[in-house]
């Protein structure tokens, strides 16, 4: 397929602005799956069973199944909700959403339809720069997970050219709850930042509730990109209509999302100044190319047929449960971390690094466990970012926050130095231990014994004597060189200030 | 017909077509009368016995083992259920 | 040997209790009627191999001085729309041939636990669709009072079985009369229990909001003692009701001994005129009604003015669920694959399996049903049909403000001759007149016979309708009527059937 032409990006903005809205799919991390008592793998305990293995009757809709409502998913929903801003229905229910596809066990999806448990919500979303955007939702409503496919032949392992797929349902009834936004205007040229900001924060806020185990990279949260244009009325003229929209599906990182929907941007733009038209239809995200291509066409095939499903009974929550989750929720992450900021002192470039490498909540816990925020921030920021990304993991996967606390403490209390303090903490992410015990294993303390360290300063001036001279005429910064050979000397175990302190004093005598 | 043949993923045949065609217009015909006295201020039920709130408690039961998953499979391969070629795509 | 095919369920469990009689003789007994009539009845569509096992086992256990369940070592048939796993369940279909289900339906598990024999699976009208299980995939039963009739459907295989002495219980399920209707047809006893009142799950579903399993047997504690068994609450169906239930054979034998009648208020519908029904039929009622007037009980007549759109209703919900429980008969995970030539897709197959899988009535109720819930039609036809479904409710809520049951012929005529009415599918909707409301309501209804028709010499029924959670009065009232009739009668109705010859199995 030939490579679509795309409009600079700024020509497309002059002409069209943006108009976007999102569904992102949350899989919830209950023990167990939205209408069967089987293992959920979108909880860590399960994640990485075989195919096939996790699976109740209904999950396969083997004949005489029945579903049965799980209800932490739905106190989990409600918190969402809640935590979205929304109203919570005093009366929602399921409906069957009919459709024939191999992953779907029982050729219809069980899911919330003309009664979504949450309706009507916002959600403050904090730009790079610190800039707040509103982003209104329209509902969050409940529902379960297809199973996986995988094709097989062909090329490309793509659906186009396969000779067979194989279907594992393992995923098949895993709960999720679809947050539907309402159309979002103005977002101008920001629209691809506003893309990512919404789907981080969204992460955010369902990392807080702890109800999914949130990884993009698992399909834990997976995003539906919307986006159309319209041009540009001119000074005095009512606005155009709304464009055609594109749905880019299953975006699953944050960074494809937002060169997504720039990527349509620019693309739609082309189109439309070409005088073509933008053809309503679903496309996929190429993560290799950073393109998109265009999927399934909406047709009158899409007749779902939905009607209640009469296997299951609204959910009428009780006043009183959803105040004690209301009373449950965690801070909103834009007013956290306005309180954060504030608490820890940070400027604005300082605390946009710990957001935006995602590294808030590991910073927060590193305070908590003794450290001060600013050696915190350096830690978490600096050395330990550097090495997890040598390793291709997350920040959070290698070292506690207990532990980057308790290595600090032994950088204040002069037991190591911050040269030492970065080999203990190879040596704790390699698993030899709490820092202590890596200090311990290593060998690493400080020398802090003056006389081992007057003893090798006064052989390092002893065999450099025109060193001496110059320090003695005032050349301090000769002093380095016995420094260095004194550090060496202690294999780096040693403080250098107090090694240079002593230097200065033995050269005085 | 054809459309609904396609919806609910029957081949009907032409002879199939006819039959069914002139029996669905009889029914339908006959089950129209239910619009007389549906009006507007009457609620459906969904549920003869009304119920609400019923839920399951979030625990592991039994599984079916990967052998009975897989009992009755037309065909499998890989631990897993195999089709032929997909032509549409996933919704 | 042959007397014990003729025992009731209860009189069986009082000799197998007393051991005067084995579970293995018991059930060698039903497995030898079957060999020698089942052939020209074809109730059966599967014989358990493993049923003299289960009853050594029974025996066992028995001998063993374990203490089992009032009606443990009696031999059940089990209606082929529940999946078992010790034997295929089809649900009268060829899509599902040889099917295994990994798992027992609850009202399977339960009879396993109390002890019952598991005798095989009886025919039934594919999936449950028709009132004379002649739209079996596998051949049509035969009514024991004349092979060349209907014995009614869905459920004809089991209310067969049980006239035909092949078994003295027998599990069916209802949605729109499958229960009652063929125990109308067959001078048997059926009941539908309250919605909610017998567990769902293993059931393959028709209309998920109107299926209901229940007993079917020769007599009305026989019924009680299996619903003491199947009922009650079931986590595993979500319709499932959580309510204390009585014992229904403790009702059942309160009922017999006769003083239920005795100021009992029995509603009999103005819209349902004696006209309406085959005149045998109305004449079986009316002898019924009078008979219970002669106990002391007062006949009052009730208005249901909205019942008459019961049936339109009715064949607009039932194929609009039955079109979406039946997608999941695709040939991916189980039942028949049909590949076309050339380089099918999975599109393709699935609809080329489907084609050759399900029967034409199958197709046709899943096409109604499709078109019923099409973009544009959802509100006219499943939405308006539920409305009816309001109505329906507070026709039978205004009712029991004034009377206690409400009785019924339980079907306009008697049996028809296998053929006679398979081409109109209109005609053979009608049958289920009386019954349609009964699920649309999820009331409780049972039918007991009253009768033969003088015309044709074929067994009527009676329906008695309670409200909801009143299956229990029911019972009362059934086998209040019940023993008033075998008095009069001398004998039970089904002495008086043919006696059933050749046609080994
Ligand atoms: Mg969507
Ligand atoms: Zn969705």
């Amino acid at each position: 397929m030939a490579a679509a032409k795309l409009m600079d990006y700024d020509k497309a903005l002059e002409l069209f602005e943006p108009v976007l809205g999102f569904e992102v799919h949350v899989e919830l991390n209950t023990n167990t799956k939205m209408f069967s008592d089987a293992p959920n793998p979108a909880n860590e305990l399960y994640h990485a069973a075989e195919p096939n293995t996790l699976i109740a009757p209904v999950d396969l809709g083997l004949p005489g199944s029945l579903p049965v409502v799980n209800e932490t998913a739905i106190r989990s929903s409600i918190s969402l909700g809640l935590a979205l801003g929304c109203s919570i229905a005093e009366s929602s229910r399921f409906a069957r959403k009919n459709y024939f596809y191999p992953d779907l066990g029982k050729n219809y999806q069980i899911s919330q339809y003309d009664e979504p448990i949450a309706y009507e919500g916002s959600v403050e979303v904090e730009l790079e720069d610190g800039t707040i955007v509103q982003i209104p939702i329209e509902r969050a409503h409940m529902e379960e997970d297809a199973g996986k496919l995988t094709h097989v032949g062909g090329s490309t392992g793509r659906i186009q050219g396969a000779e067979y797929s194989l279907v594992d349902y393992n995923r098949a009834g895993v709960p999720l709850v679809e947050i539907v936004t309402k159309t979002i205007f103005g977002t101008e040229h920001r629209a691809p930042e506003v893309a990512k900001a919404y789907v981080q924060t969204i992460r955010d806020i369902v990392r807080s509730l702890g109800i999914s185990e949130a990884r993009l990279e698992r399909g834990n949260l997976r995003c539906d990109a919307n986006v159309s244009l319209r041009p540009r009325a001119a000074e005095g003229e009512p606005p155009a209509p709304l464009g055609t929209r594109t749905e880019t599906k299953n975006v699953n990182s944050m960074r494809s999302v937002e060169r997504a929907v720039r990527y349509e941007i620019q693309r739609q733009a082309q189109i439309l100044a070409d005088g073509g038209t933008i053809t309503q239809e679903t496309r996929h995200w190429h993560e290799d190319t950073g393109t998109t291509s265009p999927g399934r066409p909406k047709s009158d095939a899409d007749d779902y047929r939905y009607f209640p499903e009469p296997d299951l009974l609204p959910v009428e929550p009780a006043a009183e449960l959803i105040e004690e989750l209301r009373a449950g929720l965690p801070e909103q992450p834009v007013a956290r971390r306005r309180r954060l900021m504030a608490e820890w002192g940070f400027t604005d470039l300082e605390f946009q690094d710990v957001r935006n490498g995602g590294l808030l909540e590991v910073v927060e816990a590193t305070i908590a466990a003794g450290a001060t925020p600013a050696t915190a921030r350096k830690w978490w920021t600096g050395e330990i970012t550097r090495l997890a990304n040598a390793q291709e993991k997350d920040a959070a996967e290698l070292v506690s926050p207990a532990n980057v606390a308790a290595l600090q403490q032994l950088v204040d209390a002069g037991t190591l130095t911050d040269k030492l303090a970065r080999q203990v903490l190879e040596g704790v992410i390699a698993g030899e231990g709490t820092p202590q015990e890596v200090v311990d294993g290593r060998g690493l303390a400080v020398v802090s014994d003056d006389g081992a360290l007057i003893a090798a300063i006064d052989e390092a001036l002893a065999a450099q004597p025109d060193i001496l001279a110059k320090i003695k005429d005032g050349k301090v910064q000769a002093a380095g060189a016995v420094i260095g050979a004194v550090m060496k000397a202690m294999k780096g175990q040693a403080d250098a200030a107090r090694v240079r302190e002593l230097v200065l004093e033995r050269a005085a005598q | 017909m054809r459309h609904l043949g396609v919806l609910a993923r029957i081949q009907l045949n032409d002879d199939e077509v006819t039959r069914l065609t002139g029996q669905l217009d009889a029914i339908v015909d006959n089950i129209a009368k239910v619009s007389e006295v549906a009006t507007a201020d009457v609620a459906a039920t969904s549920h003869p016995i009304p119920l609400s709130n019923v839920f399951r408690p979030d625990e592991v039961g039994q599984t079916l083992t990967h052998e009975q998953v897989l009992q009755n499979a037309p065909d499998a391969a890989d631990g897993r259920f195999r089709v032929t070629a997909i032509l549409g795509e996933e919704q | 040997m042959s007397d014990i095919i003729r025992l009731t369920a209860a009189e069986l469990a009082d000799k197998l209790a007393s051991r005067e009689i084995s579970s293995v003789e018991a059930t060698q007994a039903h497995l030898d009627r079957i060999a020698a009539v089942d052939g020209a009845v074809h109730a059966f569509l599967h014989v358990n191999e493993g049923a003299l096992a289960a009853a050594a086992d029974i025996d066992a256990r028995r001998a063993a001085g374990e203490q089992l369940g009032p009606i443990a070592g009696v031999p059940l048939a089990i209606k082929d729309v529940l999946v078992t796993t010790d034997q295929p369940t089809t649900s009268g279909s060829r899509i599902l041939e040889g099917y295994r289900s990994p798992y027992d339906a609850t009202v399977v598990a339960r009879s396993r636990a109390a002890g019952l024999i598991p005798l095989g699976k009886t025919n039934m009208d594919e999936f449950a669709m028709g009132s004379s299980t002649e739209h079996s995939a596998y051949g049509p039963t035969r009514n024991p009072w004349d092979l060349d009739r209907i014995p009614g459907g869905s459920g004809g295989g089991s209310a067969a079985a049980v006239a035909a002495f092949e078994a003295p219980l027998a599990l069916g399920s209802d949605t729109g009369g499958s229960i009652r209707q063929p125990a109308h047809v067959t001078g048997t006893v059926g009941m539908k229990p309250t919605y909610g009142g017998v567990s769902r799950y293993g059931a393959i579903a028709l209309a998920s909001s109107l299926d209901q399993v229940g007993p079917v047997t020769r007599t009305v504690l026989d019924s009680g003692l299996l619903h003491d068994v199947i009922g009650g609450h079931d986590p595993k169906d979500s319709t499932s009701l959580r309510d204390q239930w009585p014992s229904f054979a403790e009702a059942a034998r309160e009922g017999a001994r006769g003083d239920v009648l005795k100021g009992l208020k029995v509603g009999v519908i103005r819209e349902l005129p004696d006209s309406g029904f085959q005149p045998g039929v109305a004449a079986s009622f009316r002898e019924s009604l009078a008979l219970m007037e002669a106990q002391g009980a007062e006949i009052v007549e009730i208005g249901a003015p909205h019942f008459e759109y019961g049936v339109a209703a009715y064949y607009l919900i039932l194929p609009a669920e039955a079109s979406s429980n039946l997608a999941k008969f695709d040939s991916v995970r189980f039942g028949l694959r049909v590949t076309p030539d050339g380089n099918p897709t999975v599109e393709d197959v699935m609809s080329a399996t489907r084609d050759a899988g399900f029967g034409d009535e199958v197709k046709r109720r899943i096409i109604l049903g499709t078109y019923a819930l099409s973009a544009g039609y959802y509100d006219a036809y499943y939405g308006s049909a539920q409305k009816v479904r309001t109505l329906i409710q507070q026709d039978f809520a205004n009712a029991f403000a004034e009377v206690d049951v409400i009785a019924t012929p339980s079907a306009p005529t008697t049996a028809f001759k296998i053929g006679e009415k398979i081409d109109d599918p209109l005609q053979m909707y009608l049958n289920d007149i009386t019954t349609i409301p009964v699920n649309l309501a999820g009331v409780p209804g049972i039918s007991i016979p009253s009768g033969l028709a003088v015309e044709d010499g074929l067994p009527v029924g009676i329906q008695f309708i309670a409200p909801a959670r009143e299956d229990a009065l029911l019972y009362k009232v059934g086998a209040a009527l019940e023993a008033v009739l075998l008095d009069s009668w001398g004998a039970p109705l089904l002495t008086r059937a043919p006696q059933l010859v050749g046609g080994t199995r």
